[in-house]
């Protein structure tokens, strides 16, 4: 054995010349010499701030903020509030702000994607022309308009336009009802509760019963009837019996504006319009590229096999095209994120617009912000693309 | 935003990368470079602001016109960077200006907390709020439950969660990074009312669509020091600073006038002797020529003539001296003395 292993063993050389110890010599000096340049920078920096008399360290997230903010998710006042929380609101505003893009932009993306596909000339037209005329118009510009052109249209508050079921709109915003909850509303949870386990158990059992025997079941009436018809009769009986778990609070009159209820700011409603219709434009192309690319013999086969033109996309273009479509989609999503930031231009309070603002501002700690700022849109993405990618894995071909 | 975002980076590099100034430092550079750069507002009417022509004037823009004239005997000599709230600090501690000369507030942490010092305060003003007529509002007090169109980055927002937290009373925020578009917003209708310094709310009152449809409440509802910012350490630059505005009041208070600077010269008064160097060496103990002062009263003028050609009632603005009288006649401006 041990002549065999010095037989096969090439000539002994100096470990120094080994390419695989060099390699790794080279890749740790490279990564050193990187600590040290960022250890220098930070310890300069410290440094000179110190001589400047500029204030350093991230012990100013405790400070009292002492500003207001528009919009607030979690519990926030200039009097107790710090500049820590305020970093919260910030988030979380932007956070929600992307969330709800993400999901309308899907929507009406998808919606345009196929419309450019239709084969009726105006749908596919006008379908082309709202792609060509909104990606090419700068996104700024697009929220400018929409701001200023939802402001613009709006009621004063005194003239507010009354939509009914509690609705109103002014320049102020759009006001809805506020509900509160009930005592006897965990039994309406309860209630949707069920209603959601038994529309995940009855979609089991549809699909197993498809696979043994070819029958198909109304999923969608039954999950309709689990999920809406359940609760709601729920509500109707407890409202019956006196004990309604949710009431409304509808906004009234004010001196300067409506009170009470819900308010959506028309800075929301601008950004959410620009950063949706924006993106879509993208996604629709993304979407048409990824149909297009799966092979027509598909579509003609699934027609002989007796599938009609809807079934046909659901059930065999769609799956196929989404393993097109999913990579690019994320960067989509990602890019949606990051454009919310643009909320600066028209004062809807984002990370950005609260925290490289005015909490920059007020306490001057400018590379603190920063740095934590851009932190934070580096987790943002990296969450939302580890995401898309196990999406993507489950989307892809599976080999059999 | 990119202004703000070339601020910051540069703010953010110099702060990596350089070492610390020496003394005489601004001095020595701004006379090499052959020009003082001024961190000017963006435009505020009276204050500064450029006209078509791209020339700035106001009553900010003139403090630095006579720093350049005291040290270059030239007026012109000054590039004007304009700078929104959010932006200007950073631009001073960075090195992006030399002077930050843009209705800005001393407060403590400023001080403190920036690494700038506030050599002098040009004009003593306070907050004040602007609503629409027809809203039928004469009092701060009764804007409970109001929105309120404000700049982010300002004394302004921090005072105005002050005065409603103090009053108890409720009402919505709306911050913009621009005092273009807060202003914008406000005109739109967004907002009931607009709040800002005093003297900027007589200043963009001129820009909305029909200015006499606005009026200004009469609360102020804060103290407002507004004066030039310097980087702290370099304390020669900010004697400069301070001597320039001093040399001002002081020849207001003497009767030393653009006009009859040059007959002055000979004049027997001790104290405008001193001020126009033509007795003691006061412009070389600040690194300057002797005649210094008359360099600045010549191309700029006295302190009364800029307010009164800038805000005062030479100008749209019309407003009162005030606060800002010489202390002589009941104001808070006084020139501490040469000598
Ligand atoms: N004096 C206050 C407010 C100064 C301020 O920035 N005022 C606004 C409103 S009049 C302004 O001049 N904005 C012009 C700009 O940002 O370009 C402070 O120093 O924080």
């Amino acid at each position: 054995m041990q002549t065999a292993v010095s037989q096969t063993s090439p000539p002994k050389k100096s470990f120094l010349y080994d390419p695989k110890v060099r390699g790794i010599f080279y890749q740790v000096v490279l990564v050193a010499a990187i600590i040290f340049l960022f250890y220098m920078a930070a310890t300069n920096a410290i440094e000179n701030l110190q001589r400047a008399k500029i204030a350093s360290g991230f012990g100013f997230l405790n400070n009292t903020a002492g500003f207001d903010i528009s919009q607030t998710l979690i519990q926030f006042s200039a009097a107790g509030g710090t500049y820590g929380d305020a970093f919260i609101v910030g988030l979380l505003n932007t956070l929600v702000v992307s969330a709800i893009g993400i999901f309308f932009t899907t929507f009406l993306g998808f919606l345009i994607g196929i419309a450019r596909l239709s084969k009726n000339w105006v749908v596919a037209n006008v379908a082309m022309v709202y792609v060509e005329v909104l990606r090419n118009v700068p996104l700024l510009v697009q929220l400018l308009f929409w701001y200023i052109a939802v402001l613009g249209a709006l009621p004063q508050p005194r003239n507010s336009l009354e939509m009914g079921a509690g609705f109103y709109l002014n320049s102020r915003g759009l006001f809805m009802a506020r509900p509160l909850w009930g005592d006897t509303i965990w039994v309406l949870v309860a209630v949707l509760a069920i209603g959601i386990v038994g529309t995940l158990l009855y979609r089991r059992w549809a699909k197993q019963q498809q696979e043994r025997t070819g029958r198909q079941s109304p999923v969608g009436k039954v999950a309709l009837a689990l999920l809406l018809g359940l609760p709601i009769l729920t509500w109707i009986l407890l409202a019956l019996l006196g004990t309604n778990p949710i009431t409304f609070e509808l906004p009234r009159k004010g001196t300067f504006n409506l009170t009470g209820g819900m308010q959506v700011l028309p800075e929301f409603v601008a950004l959410l319009l620009g950063l949706v219709t924006y993106t879509a434009a993208f996604i629709a192309e993304i979407v048409r590229a990824g149909i297009l690319a799966v092979s027509k013999g598909q579509t003609e086969a699934a027609g002989s096999l007796g599938l009609k033109p809807g079934q046909t996309l659901r059930l065999v273009v769609v799956p196929q095209a989404m393993r097109v479509i999913i990579p690019p989609l994320t960067s989509q999503y990602l890019n949606l994120t990051k454009n919310s930031s643009l909320a600066v231009a028209i004062g809807y309070p984002d990370l950005v617009q609260v925290f490289m603002g005015t909490v920059l501002n007020q306490t001057g700690q400018a590379i603190e912000v920063v740095v934590i700022t851009m932190g934070v849109y580096l987790t943002i993405s990296l969450v939302t693309s580890f995401f898309m990618n196990i999406y993507n894995r489950r989307m892809a071909i599976v080999e059999r | 935003m990119k202004k703000a975002l070339v601020s910051i980076a540069f703010g953010l590099t110099a702060s990596l990368f350089a070492t610390g100034a020496s003394a005489q430092a601004t001095l020595n550079s701004v006379k090499q470079k052959g020009f003082l750069t001024c961190g000017s507002n963006t435009g505020l009417a009276g204050f500064g602001q450029p006209d078509a022509q791209g020339n700035w004037t106001g009553l900010d823009v003139d403090l630095c016109r006579a720093i350049a004239a005291a040290i270059f005997d030239d007026p012109t000599k000054v590039r004007f960077i304009p700078l929104a709230a959010k932006d200007r600090f950073t631009a001073l501690q960075s090195g992006e200006v030399d002077v930050l000369s843009r209705n800005s507030t001393a407060t403590m942490s400023r001080d403190t907390q920036l690494g700038l010092d506030f050599p002098v305060i040009n004009y003593f003003d306070g907050q004040g709020f602007m609503v629409r007529k027809k809203l039928g509002v004469s009092s701060a007090k009764e804007l409970n439950g109001a929105s309120i169109c404000t700049q982010q980055g300002t004394t302004t927002e921090l005072n105005l969660a002050d005065y409603f937290r103090a009053n108890n009373m409720k009402y919505e925020v709306v911050a913009f990074a621009t005092s273009d578009e807060t202003f914008k917003a406000y005109d739109a209708g967004r907002c009931d009312a607009f709040t800002t310094d005093a003297s900027g709310l007589y200043a963009e009152r001129l820009r909305a669509s029909a200015p006499d449809d606005h009026i200004v409440l009469p609360e102020i509802i804060s103290k407002e020091p507004l004066g030039p910012a310097v980087r702290h350490g370099d304390n020669n630059w900010g004697d400069i600073v301070r001597w320039v505005h001093n040399a001002m009041l002081n020849a207001e208070e003497l009767g030393v006038t653009k006009a009859n600077v040059e007959q002055m010269k000979t004049s027997t008064n001790p104290e405008i002797k001193r001020l126009l160097g033509t007795e003691g060496k006061f412009g070389e103990a600040i690194g300057l020529t002797n005649d210094w002062a008359v360099r600045v009263i010549k191309h700029v003028g006295n302190y009364g003539e800029s307010f009164e050609k800038n805000v005062g009632e030479g100008s749209r603005l019309k407003i009162k001296r005030g606060q800002n009288a010489l202390w002589t006649k009941g104001g808070l401006q006084y020139g501490i003395p040469v000598r």
